[in-house]
């Protein structure tokens, strides 16, 4: 299924506002998904710690839930977030690239329940954590 | 004793808005997002300037929902902050070279964040605005909500908790 690996890839790396923050997909099937982004000035939240802004942490999170999401065997297309809430451990290492890794645990006809993590190169401590609901479209 | 002749319009002006450019400009996330403060007396509101680099869904097409939950958090943070700093710059006893040099001036830490999503965000500019539920000592909870043409049908609205900044141990 390495196919099913590329077009997922190009699908996320299409995206406009991926391609701005530098998302890369690095895993996807089976209703899993890990997506990283590179450290980068641009999106620090406060310039006096350097540490990336907690909305940038909420962007990877949320598109690796949604590539979770189409991943599914059973999610026939597209996918939108219904809900989605982030919680926050502790400031991203300033430098450090963000892995985020999501799993849709429950599907059904019309809603996909995924969690998801944010890790930076410390993977004990958890930068955040989501949990969401999305729809699952018809193809 | 005759009150005091209240101060004159500009000079009102000039400390709130600059107090607030203070507040907003160090931030370079903001900057990379185009997100920028309306000011009318204390009232805030959020504007996300729309730039295609912002687009989740390129067949729709409709705004990230990453950049709206970001657009949502930075208003919360923003107008938690400036609610908490405005007596203090009413006053005198800070200004806005204070807030951009002073290191004790800190933005509230998120320690969740919730969105609803309600429709998708159009391809055009976004406005949002915070409203303080309750504001702590320590502990702080907000709500946002976002809209774009029309403010009563709004695209998302959010709930969350903030950790507010602690001020310096005091001395003996």
């Amino acid at each position: 299924m390495a196919d099913k690996t590329t077009l997922a890839r190009q699908f996320i790396e299409a995206i406009p506002h991926a391609r701005a923050l530098g998302l890369a997909l690095t895993k996807i099937g089976e209703g899993e998904a890990e997506i990283t982004l590179p450290y980068n000035a641009d999106l620090v939240g406060d310039p006096r710690t350097g540490v990336i802004h907690g909305g940038a942490v909420s962007t990877i999170l949320d598109t690796c839930c949604g590539a979770a999401v189409m991943s599914h065997p059973s999610a026939p297309g597209g996918t939108a977030t219904i809900d989605l809430r982030i919680d926050y451990m502790r400031a991203a290492t300033p430098g450090q690239t963000i892995t985020a890794r999501a799993n849709c645990y429950h599907i059904t006809r019309n809603v996909a329940f995924v969690r998801a993590t944010a890790m930076d190169e410390d993977k004990d401590k958890p930068v955040a954590t989501a949990t969401g609901s999305f729809t699952v479209e018809a193809k | 004793m005759p009150r005091a002749r209240p101060e004159p319009v500009q000079v009102v002006k000039q400390r709130r808005d600059a107090a607030l450019r203070a507040l907003v400009e160090g931030v370079p996330y903001m900057r990379f997002l185009n997100i920028s403060f309306d000011r009318r007396g204390d009232e805030l509101t959020g504007v996300l300037n729309f730039d295609e680099k912002l687009i989740g869904n390129p067949f729709l097409p409709a705004i990230h929902g990453g950049v709206t939950a970001a657009f949502l958090e930075v208003t919360a943070v923003i107008t938690l902050s400036w609610e908490n700093l405005f007596s203090r710059i009413e006053s005198g006893e800070i200004d806005a070279e204070d807030i951009a040099t002073n290191r004790s001036i800190r933005f509230p830490k998120t320690i969740d964040f919730t969105v609803d999503y309600l429709r998708s965000g159009l391809p055009r500019d976004a406005y949002a605005r915070a409203f303080v539920s309750r504001s702590g000592r320590r502990y702080a909870s907000v709500r946002v909500e976002a809209w774009q043409d029309n403010h009563a049908r709004p695209f998302a609205q959010s709930t969350g908790h903030f950790l507010m900044p602690q001020p310096a141990a005091a001395k003996d």
